[in-house]
């Protein structure tokens, strides 16, 4: 593997780190909205 | 149509996407894995040098943006025609991923075209018409939360991603039809080099299976949601 991407490193590393944040963070909110939704229909269904 | 309708059933999309969900996600993990390592194994572009790397990363996010626009057109129009609620559900849920890609290969891309070009932005025909796409779908969000009515919002909603979805083809055919400073096709027509296919390949695979298993998730959470509410309304 090659890391060295020379002069054009100060562009191609923040686009790759914007890339893998974001796509991070939307996996991360995604997965905690679902857990929540679950969480309180079983709180309800309890409740029934 | 009848075995659309079978597997548009909230009760049947929850169980089949619940037996797909795991492999979705294995499958996104090793594609976006291996695409990450041969993205960095491949040789300079005898033109562009190292920025061929922001290939791997631009193209999958706008592809995927135009992918999930489309398919809320497809949806909507289901919605419209069949007035099937899952659709809307589908449709909606897409929506925050899809403007997510857009925002993403706009900001890869001003970060290509900086060493490329010269210049972060310019106002050509492809750029416009993808930026126009991610205020179209800050526009179909925002018309959805701006309707009480979750009915006549989605009847609203499903319009405009009807009419709007003219920009797909605008934004794909648009280095054809105008000059513009973006780069005209060239992966369907074979003019990139076969040792950046395979990175390539990998990570629109893992790109695009990254959107389904979110969307997949998101569509359970919202019916999920509907359960809780219509508990809560009944209790």
């Amino acid at each position: 593997m090659n890391f060295d991407m020379g002069a054009y490193g100060a562009y191609i590393w923040p686009a790759y780190a914007i890339s893998a944040l974001a796509l991070t963070g939307a996996t991360v909110w995604t997965v905690t909205a679902w857990r929540a939704a679950r969480k309180k229909l079983a709180a309800l269904e309890q409740k029934k | 149509m009848n075995w659309l309708f079978r597997y548009a059933n909230p009760h049947n999309f929850m169980r089949l996407s619940g037996a797909v969900l795991p492999f979705t996600a294995i499958a996104t993990a090793i594609c976006l894995a291996a695409g990450l390592y041969f993205s960095f194994s491949v040789p300079p572009d005898y033109q562009q040098g190292t920025t061929i790397t922001m290939l791997f990363i631009h193209v999958p996010a706008d592809v995927v943006a135009e992918l999930a626009y489309g398919a809320i057109a497809v949806c909507s129009l289901l919605s419209l025609v069949w007035r099937h609620p899952l659709s809307d559900t589908a449709a909606r849920a897409a929506a925050p991923f899809g403007a997510l890609f857009t925002a993403l290969g706009l900001i890869t891309g001003a970060l290509w075209g900086k060493p490329m070009w010269g210049t972060y932005w310019v106002w050509d025909a492809r750029l416009t018409s993808f930026l126009l796409l991610l205020f179209l779908y800050l526009g179909y969000m925002a018309l959805w939360n701006a309707i009480e009515d979750e009915t006549r919002a989605a009847r609203a909603a499903a319009i405009l991603a009807l009419v709007s979805a003219i920009n797909l083809p605008i934004i794909k055919f648009s280095v054809d039809w105008w000059s513009t400073l973006h780069q005209g096709e060239t992966i369907m027509a074979g003019k990139l080099a076969p040792v950046y296919l395979p990175p390539f390949l990998l990570m629109m695979a893992g790109y695009t299976l990254l959107f389904l298993t979110l969307w997949m998730i998101r569509i359970r959470t919202a019916i999920v949601e509907r359960r809780a509410r219509n508990l809560m309304v009944s209790a």
